[in-house]
């Protein structure tokens, strides 16, 4: 109890100091600050993209593409193809009309506005069951395109960041214009990337004959995946990869988010080493500007314990106040922020937000507290250890 | 250079807050280094000759075929030296992550469009003989250890073959090296006609043309001869020189690499200032030590000098260690991701000198102000601080 007495004597004491101690304790916190900032960032960004593509994905949907295709883009399947899977057991019906949806995707050239440079678009061409095929996806502006016209629909996160993509502005594909007619909203997945129109009309458009990349089904269930894989695969008419819609979407996001997180630790763990040298040095000079005031608390009766606790506390209240701002300013200047980028297997953008999380913002003030806390233990030491009556003569 | 060992001592003097102020700095330069490199790989992958060379693209979508008819079309246009083409071919060697580019082309037009790539005498040769031949870059043959001669099966995610089989057997018939630092040699070359012959579906169509142009030629008018000339067909050319359009690519990976250095910058600057502060108060911490300097007759030049020499070394030993691990790292990043990127994340000498100057000026800056209220300070009062 008396230790305990005494270490808040102390921090108290070290406190009412601080100000005395205005420019070491600023860089302090400045360092920590910015490790946490960093690190909320980039993790931001990464948590962003996944929450962006794994939204997509659900486990009663599967993807079919040819055998050995790595995306939709590579992918190619015939039409004759597309009507064996959709007879294949397993999928919803309506009636007596399986849910699938056989699509074509491909890019347009679109300027992006935040840059007006040409960007890769995705361009999806889909059949009627579109929207039943996938859960998430509905219109919420202006009206569907009508089939077999040169109409489309945009995804809400496509029309904020490519040019021209407005309900009633017209986009050329070659010689031919299209007419944008409807919004739609994919709860923030990366559907809501894509541009989409008439699978028919698109496959005139990119002289594709009647070729199509994918089909999307709608399972009766999330176990009739593996009935409909297994006639799938054999049958002798069609070789196929099947994926749930799930799995498809996680193996996309692999490479983005592998880069960037293989960007983000390594530079948010550097980092902290240069914060924790930054909170070592100011509390080293803390220390030893204090070495007086150590001393003589000392010789008042004050024990070691209570001079350790109290460098530390210190530290570590430094280290709490740098990752509060940092946190703070994460939250502010990231959280939402919306961009797109182009995502190496889809070969085209993918729009998103940031994603600066409760959870992300608590491993960051950790972080924090973790680099106060060693910052401050060895100068926390080094005071305790003073020898009393040197550090008087000094006086 | 007399004082040298005066200022060595000064340096060391306290061991403990030296190396931490040493090791702020590394990391400080170790991020610079590699923000530098991925910055590099995002902006100015493109080599040197890009600018006299141009790339001939469908006017829709990058993603959409051109007939190799247009080869000849193109070579007549006036101005044009030597046009070839690529495709995409999408593969990948036993993993699907191990993705690469793959390009079926005309090899010998290819090599005189690309002057900076070099084969070994007689590999070039071989190359041509053999139908199913291909050569890979030097990164290439490192990374999944390929010798001359051998086998290499590629799997094609995009082009199956007439027989329906999809894996693509190649003979290792090369490997080049570029003389140009900028480049990257992560890529497969083989030929167009065993391709066109094998593959089940797209007879004569090609992803792009490459073309350079003649001397004393303008690209830009080139450029715009070649588009007017397919005008208003049904496959209609969008022309560019390769440094524009590997340019629109880098921006298309858009705010992310922006926001990736702004960061870096943001905290090497933060590191910088907290380390400066450091070393200015460490300077502070002795100015009665600097006037015995003075007392004892050394000149106000000579003190200022000392103190600057110190601080600059500090930065320097720190920023020296930094650039060198981040240039290892650089190069391990470039190895591990630099195919699915295009390359190219590299430290360049531009980059070095920058870093130099910023070694230095950050030194300059740390150490002067209290260097020079030292100098001001009179014997007297400096040593009565003491």
């Amino acid at each position: 109890m008396r230790n305990l007495n005494q270490i808040l004597a102390v921090t108290w004491l070290n406190i009412l100091n601080l100000p005395k101690r205005l420019a070491t304790s600023l860089v302090a916190i400045v360092g920590v600050m910015a490790v946490v900032l960093v690190f909320s960032a980039v993790v931001s960004m990464a948590r962003g993209f996944e929450r962006t593509m794994i939204a997509a994905g659900s486990d009663e949907t599967a993807i079919v593409l040819r055998s050995g295709s790595t995306a939709e883009l590579t992918s190619g399947l015939s039409h004759e193809q597309t009507l064996v899977i959709a007879s294949a057991p397993g999928i919803r019906k309506v009636g007596d009309q399986a849910i699938t949806s056989a699509e074509l995707f491909v890019i347009v050239n679109i300027k992006k506005k935040s840059n007006d440079s040409e960007a890769n678009v995705p361009l999806r061409g889909v059949q009627a069951n579109a929207f039943e095929v996938r859960q998430n996806v509905e219109l919420v502006e202006g009206r569907m395109f009508e089939p077999g016209k040169n109409e489309m629909i945009v995804g809400r996160a496509a029309q904020q960041e490519f040019k021209g993509l407005d309900i009633g502005s017209t986009i050329a594909l070659g010689r031919m214009d299209w007419t944008i007619v409807g919004t739609f909203d994919a709860n923030g997945s990366v559907s809501e990337s894509e541009i989409w129109t008439d699978v028919r009309v698109l496959q005139g458009a990119y002289r594709r004959g009647t070729s199509y990349q994918s089909v999307r089904v709608r399972l009766e269930d999330k176990e009739s995946l593996a009935e409909f894989v297994e006639t799938l695969s054999n049958d002798p008419r069609i070789e196929a990869d099947v994926y749930s819609e799930k799995e498809y979407y996680s193996t996309q996001a692999e490479p983005l988010s592998k880069f960037i997180r293989m960007l983000g630790y390594p530079i948010t763990f550097l980092m902290g080493i240069g914060a924790v040298f930054g909170a070592l040095n100011s509390m080293y000079s803390s220390v030893s500007s204090r070495g007086t005031e150590i001393a003589t608390l000392r010789a008042l009766g004050f024990g070691p314990i209570a001079v350790l606790v109290s460098t530390i506390i210190e530290s570590t209240l430094l280290a709490f106040i740098g990752g509060l701002l940092g946190a703070a300013l994460a939250f502010v200047a990231f959280n939402g922020f919306r961009v797109s980028t182009l995502n190496s297997n889809s070969f085209s953008q993918v729009v998103f937000d940031f994603a600066v999380t409760g959870e992300l913002l608590v491993q960051g003030i950790i972080t924090a507290l973790i680099i106060g806390l060693i910052g401050g233990f060895l100068p926390a030491v080094r005071a305790a250890r003073l020898p009393v009556a040197q550090a008087l003569r000094e006086l | 250079m007399k004082y040298f060992g005066l200022i060595w001592r000064n340096v060391w003097r306290k061991k403990a807050r030296t190396s931490l102020t040493i090791l702020s700095v590394l990391v400080a330069f170790l991020l610079f280094a590699l923000l530098n490199a991925v910055g590099h790989a995002l902006t100015a992958g493109a080599p040197l000759s890009a600018a006299q060379r141009l790339v001939v693209i469908d006017k829709v979508s990058l993603i959409n075929l051109l007939p190799i008819s247009y080869g000849n079309k193109i070579a007549a246009i006036p101005g044009v030296r030597a046009v070839t083409h690529a495709t995409w071919f999408g593969g990948y060697y036993q993993d699907p992550k191990n993705q690469f580019g793959q390009f079926p082309t005309d090899p010998e037009v290819y090599f005189d469009i690309y002057p900076e790539l070099e084969l070994p005498d007689g590999q070039f040769e071989a190359f041509m003989k053999n139908r199913t031949g291909a050569i890979v870059g030097e990164s290439l043959a490192e990374k999944f250890g390929w010798k001359v001669g051998d086998r290499i099966p590629i799997s094609a995610t995009i082009w199956t073959k007439k027989d329906g089989g999809r894996t693509w057997e190649f003979d290792l018939e090369g490997i080049f090296t570029t003389s140009d630092p900028r480049g990257t040699t992560a890529f497969m070359l083989f030929q167009y006609d065993y391709f066109n012959e094998a593959r089940a579906f797209g007879d004569g169509l090609i992803g792009w043309y490459v073309l350079s142009v003649a001397d004393g030629a303008d690209p830009v008018e080139v450029a715009k001869a070649i588009d007017a000339e397919f005008a208003n067909s049904p496959r209609e050319t969008d022309t560019s020189t390769e440094q524009a359009f590997a340019a629109t690519f880098a921006r298309q990976f858009g705010n992310i690499a922006l926001i990736v250095q702004l960061i870096l910058g943001a905290v090497f600057f933060t590191l910088l200032l907290v380390t400066g502060n450091t070393m200015a108060q460490s300077v502070r911490e002795r100015i009665s030590e600097l006037a015995v300097l003075k007392t004892v007759g050394f000149r106000d030049s000579t003190v200022l000098g000392i103190v600057m020499a110190e601080s600059i070394l500090i930065m320097v030993i720190g920023g020296g260690l930094g650039l060198g691990i981040g240039w290892m790292v650089a190069q391990s990043i470039n190895e591990a991701l630099g195919a699915m990127i295009g390359g190219g994340i590299f430290l360049s000498g531009r980059a070095l000198l920058v870093a130099v100057v910023i070694m230095i000026g950050a030194g300059v800056a740390a150490g002067i102000f209290p260097a020079i209220k030292a100098m001001r300070l009179s014997i007297v009062d400096a040593l009565a601080r003491g």
